[in-house]
Parts: C-alpha cells; structure tokens; sequence
C-alpha cells in the first residue's frame, strides 16, 4: 500500500483551529453592554429596532440584525457585535455563536471588495464548474478587490454553470465569461446583462404557446422588478413594518440571560 | 394540459399586484374568506395536496393537525430552497410572488393562523426584494393586516431572510433560525404542529404547496384531486438539470412517464448519449439508472422504484459521466452541511467523503465499498433529521447499482499509484485539508 498522505495539522499539533488558545479564567464572560456607553450608529440602530418589532421574540432579529451590523462594518467584528449586543440586549458570546454557524456571515477581517460565488454542485460541475472556477481564480489573480468562492447549490442549474456576483445570477457561463465578470465588475456596469436570471424565460412549452412574445432584457422594462430602484438591489433592505402588536402580557419574556 | 401554476407565467408584470389582479388574483383569497375556515380546510383535504418539499406529506392532513382554539399560532412558508438540483421556487417567487402570499393568507386563515412568516435562503436577493415588494404592496391593498377584506380575519406576514445554510432548509432547524439560533434540528416529536415556532403550533409548508392553495380554492379541491394519480394528485413543478439539452422548470402532471420529462420536455442528454443515471428528487434522492425512465413520475411510483419523488428536481447524467465524481461532489456537500449536531451524520458524511476521496489517490480497496454500505446503512434513520440520510441515500444506491464501475475505479488507481509518487491528490482539487485522507489504524 502506498504511504499515507500525513494529516494537516496546526502549529499546536491539533487538527482543530484553536482548540488550546489560551482562556483567560480570572475574566468573566462578557456581558451584555449597557446600551447608555455603547455608542451604536442611528441608522443601525434603527435599523434593528425595528427588525425586533417585526417578532415575537426580539432574539429573531438576529440574523437580520448581523447582517445591517456587516454592512456597515464589512465583517461581524467585535465591535459590530457589541453594538448589535447593546441594541438587543443578548450577550455577544450568542451573537457570535449565531454569526459563527451562518456562510453569509463573516467572522474574519476582510476589505471591501466584489464577490463572485461559482456553484460547484453536482448540475454545474457536470456542465463544466470545476473549469470555470479555476478560469476565474486565474482571471482575478492578484486582485484583492475581487473574491471569488466555489459555493454549494445556488438554485439555479438551468442556468448551469454559473456564478452569483454580488449576488446577482448569471449564465451559462463559458470560458470568456470571468474576463468579462471582471471588466463589468471594474467597470462598474452591469456584470453579463444577457445572461442574468432576471431576464430567463421560462422553457415550458406550455408557457410559450401561451405567450409568444417576451419582453426585451432592457432595464428601462425591467417587469419583475418594479417598485424596486436600481441601487437597492443588492442591499438586503428592511421590510415594510409588519402589523404586529404585541399586548403587554405578551410580551417576549426575559431572556435567561438578562435576570 | 393546462398548466396551473406555470399559466402565463411570463406575462410581464405578473410580480405587481396590478397585473395579478387583472388576472383574477385574490379572488380565491374573497371565496376562502366568504366561506366557514372548515369548508377552507376540507378543500384542501379533498384536493388530496401533498407537499411540494420533499417529505410529500399532504398539506390539509397538517392543517387539521394543528390544535383548535385560541392560541398563538404559526404559519411558516419553507423558501429555503437549498437541495441541489431544485430551482422551481426561485422561478415561482421571482414572476409571481403575489399567488404564494395569497396561498400564505388563506391556509392561514384555514388554520385560523395570525402571523406568518416566510423564510427565504439569503441569496436569493432577487428574489427576496420582488417577494417583499409583494408584501408591501398586498399589505397596503388590505390583504394582509388587521381584518383582512372586512372579515373578521387578521394576519401578519414577515419575510425573514435566511444567512447561507442548508440544513435551515430541514423544518426544525428552520424554526430555530428563525428564533434568532443556530440552525440545528430539534428531537421530533413533539411534531411544528404541535409545537414549533416559538414553542406554539406552527403549520410549516413549501413555496410550492402553498402557490397552489390559492387554485384548489378557485377550483374545489374534489376537481383538483382530478389531475394526476390518485395517491399523488395535480401537477407538480419539475426541475430539470444537467445533461439534457433543455434545462429549466417544467409543470407537470403528475403520474406521466419520466421519459417524457426528460426526453420529450428537457430534450434528453445532448448528442444523443444515454442516460447513465439520472436523481428523480433532487440530490437526496437514491440514483435511479436509464433502465427506470419508464417509472411513471409521482410519489407512490417512485417510492416503488426504490427512489423518491422529493423535490421533483431531476438531475441527469449521460454515458460519459463517472459516477465516483459525483458520488464525490455529493459527499463533499453534505460533510460540508452537516450542523455536527448527531454523530452518525457528522462522522458519516465526513467519513464517506474521505473514503471516496482515497479513491482517487490509489489507496482504497475494493472493500472499502462494502465499508462504504454498512456507513451509509448506520446512518439512515438514526440522527434527528435526514440530512444524513440525505445522503446515504444516494450513496448507498450507488455503490449498489455501480459498484463493478467503481471497483474498476478502485483497481486503476492503484496501477497508476502504485508505480507515481502517490502523494499528490488527483481529481477534483479535493486535496484541502478536509479532504486528506488519513490513515485508519
């Protein structure tokens, strides 16, 4: 039998990230900041406030939550957690704990850049994604402002292989496509308007007989994205205030946490 | 046939609440409120409607589970469309989100349900903004809100949008990211009917399912029950992917043969191959081979087969594909989705993803297949939810159904290892540190 390849291993000699960092036992966790010396953006705060008010239990508020926090700090730092912390009143060791399980949620430093997820599943990669994603890492090589991620199933294999860039779909891409993602993407335009979901007509036959005509990929007609402008697209906006009251007695009760 | 669902679907501006009116949308939703809720239900009952998400439970049976009585109740709409292969959602939601917040509104009110929430996956933003462009627009029509068209009905409905994982696709782990948690399943029973969201009654459903309530209630569930077979009635949306020539989301009746879904629909493999193998539900779904394409397409039939109708995403593959590859992608996915919260999942997947990976490096031995069985077999039905079985499933009907191919897999790489420097990982870039196989001593 051929010798073995030897298990990576981390400079402590464990195949576990972490697992012996040292833990300070003198400190006590940290608690829950007092929202009065926790300075929180207005908007932010905003922002998850009213995301509370859309639920039962404010505790729902917390991918939502995280996710406005991201945004205006580029990751779930610390800080971006103390301060979804403070607003929410839930220990930053919960926060983290959710932020941690989440693909969406980043936990790492990263500078502002473009993403470019590749679906790598079973549809694309039998259609060619494996390909396409080292295409596209040698397209982007030594760019920092672009990142690119083989992503699992995208719910889109009609459109096999493709990409989410920042979070819009397009394909089928083929092996001029990354160079082209990148030009749109440095150009600011658009990125591969002819092959974004959005413009896909369905292929049932049923749907075509009935309708022949289609409208034209052209944004001024852009039919299934109205009472949307163009610059919300690709934020992850706030829903209209759900009516919801909650009466007193019902309130969410206090978390264990808090007593 | 007429299609239900799919009907002009691409009539432009079909997502605005205009167009959809124009088109006689929430008329269904008048009819429902103008009947008693048991009338409501026993539609949905007689329509004999099973859910469009893979477990094809029937969705009017859930209904009249849920408690009577003054409570707080939940409806939760499954949007978390993440099984690969499965892209029907995402088209329904994008051109016409106003029939899945008119399905939402009447099963809720079937249910005597007074918050709602649908849970979308985060990246389908798209999606998501057209989906709350709907709501916004149906609240501000009075069709969602306090006394809903002046009855005495009322119902909130929030779009919760999830954060990237799969396993939030499984009902419980659903619910629990929808209370702010991680996503990890919760111990079945107690059943989300009994005690879901925010431990109360909670009705969970799929996008599909629950586009099509707004139908049985314009049609009458007795007419509905008409279409299709009699254990799996009315159509379904299929999701076709892969080697076929025209991929993209059929409507279908169900009960046709899966041939014509995939030869007379999809167009068959490109360049006129066979069919190798193809997945009837998504990729959860046991592989089924060319010499199955006459099984008829729906529930009952597919379960005869050996396989499941799951999501009705069919994913094809033709004679030049090697079914180790994958197998491999497979493994790689649900090792990578597991929540780690049950041992037979987590070790399983992980395992399994190893043992294929050997493959390729010349290590493995023919009994490593048999290995591979008795894994998968340890798998099924011990972990909370199915995850794992999500894939031992599929794994499992593999190794069955071409374990000759993957001997001679097994058998060539070792040749080629044997005389190389067998350090390096050949294949599909699996040589990251999840993947290395290690030792088993």
């Amino acid at each position: 039998m051929s010798p073995a390849i030897p298990v990576p291993r981390f400079a402590h000699g464990s195949r576990v990230p972490g697992w012996d960092d040292a833990v300070d036992l003198t400190k006590d966790p940290a608690v829950i900041p007092d929202p009065a010396t926790t300075p929180v953006p207005d908007d932010l705060r905003r922002e998850i406030e009213s995301s509370m008010a859309k639920y039962p239990d404010r505790r729902s508020a917390a991918i939502p939550a995280l996710h406005a926090a991201q945004a205006v700090h580029g990751y779930c730092s610390p800080e971006a957690i103390t301060q979804v912390a403070a607003v929410m009143q839930l220990t930053p060791a919960y926060l983290t704990s959710v932020a941690s399980f989440y693909d969406m949620l980043e936990l790492q430093p990263r500078p502002k850049h473009d993403d470019v997820y590749i679906c790598t599943n079973i549809s694309c990669s039998l259609l060619g994604a494996d390909e396409l994603f080292d295409a596209m890492v040698a397209a982007v090589a030594g760019d920092e402002t672009v990142h690119v991620s083989s992503f699992e199933c995208l719910g889109a294999c009609d459109i096999a292989p493709m990409a989410s860039v920042n979070g819009e779909y397009v394909g089928p891409l083929n092996a001029d496509d990354p160079q082209q993602i990148l030009e749109d993407l440095r150009a600011g335009r658009p990125v591969l308007p002819n092959k974004q979901i959005r413009y896909r007509r369905s292929v049932d036959p049923g749907v075509r007989a009935e309708h022949d005509q289609f409208f034209a990929p052209d944004h001024s007609g852009r039919a299934d994205t109205a009472g949307l402008s163009d610059t919300d697209q690709a934020t992850d906006r706030l829903g209209p205030p759900a009516p919801i009251e909650i009466p007193p007695q019902e309130s969410p009760p206090p978390h264990p946490e808090q007593t | 046939m007429k299609q239900i669902l799919f009907d002009r679907i691409d009539e432009p501006g079909l997502n605005t609440l205009e167009v959809y009116e124009r088109r006689g949308g929430y008329q269904s939703l008048r009819k429902a409120l103008g009947m008693p809720r048991e009338d409501v239900l026993a539609s949905l009952l007689d329509s004999g409607l099973r859910g469009r998400g893979g477990a094809g439970f029937q969705m009017g049976r859930k209904v009249s589970f849920l408690p009577q009585g003054d409570m707080e109740k939940y409806l939760v709409c499954n949007a978390d469309e993440s099984e690969p292969g499965t892209f029907k959602d995402r088209e329904l939601m994008q051109k016409s989100p106003h029939m899945l917040v008119e399905g939402v509104i009447i099963a809720a009110y079937a249910g005597s349900i007074r918050r709602s929430f649908i849970y979308i996956r985060g990246e389908y933003q798209l999606q998501a903004d057209i989906l709350e462009a709907a709501i916004a627009e149906a609240a501000e029509a009075g069709y969602i809100g306090e006394r809903i068209l002046g009855s005495e009905f009322s119902m909130s409905l929030v779009l919760h949008r999830g954060a990237g994982a799969y396993i939030c696709g499984e009902e419980t782990g659903l619910l629990d990211s929808l209370e702010g948690k991680r996503g990890n399943p919760r111990l079945k029973p107690p059943f989300p009917a009994i005690e879901g969201l925010y431990a109360g009654p909670t009705l969970i459903n799929n996008v599909e399912t629950l586009a099509t309530v707004p139908h049985i209630i314009r049609m009458g569930g007795a007419e509905y029950a008409k279409i299709g077979t009699e254990t799996s009635t009315g159509t379904k949306l299929v999701s076709i992917s892969g080697d076929v020539k025209r991929p993209g989301n059929y409507e279908i009746e169900l009960g046709i043969p899966s041939r014509e879904i995939i030869y007379g629909l999809a167009g068959g493999p490109p360049s006129g191959r066979d069919v190798k193998f193809w997945f009837p539900g998504g990729s959860s779904s046991p592989v089924l081979t060319k010499d199955d394409l006459d099984v008829p397409y729906d529930f009952d039939s597919m379960a005869k087969a050996g396989s499941m109708l799951g999501s009705g995403a069919i994913i094809v593959a033709d004679e030049t594909r090697r079914v180790l590859d994958t197998a491999l992608k497979l493994a790689k996915f649900y090792a990578h989705e597991s929540c780690g919260k049950c041992v037979p999942c987590r070790e399983g997947t992980n395992w399994t993803h190893k043992m294929l990976a050997r493959i390729y490096t010349g290590e493995a031995t023919p009994m490593d297949l048999d290995i591979m069985a008795s894994v998968q077999e340890q798998i099924i039905g011990n972990c909370l939810c199915v995850l794992g079985d999500a894939m031992a499933m599929p794994i499992g009907s593999m190794v069955a159904k071409f374990r000759t191919e993957l001997e001679a897999e097994i058998e060539a790489a070792r040749e080629r290892a044997g005389g190389a420097d067998s350090d390096e990982v050949v294949g599909l870039g699996v040589a990251d540190e999840h993947a290395g196989p290690i030792p088993v001593h």
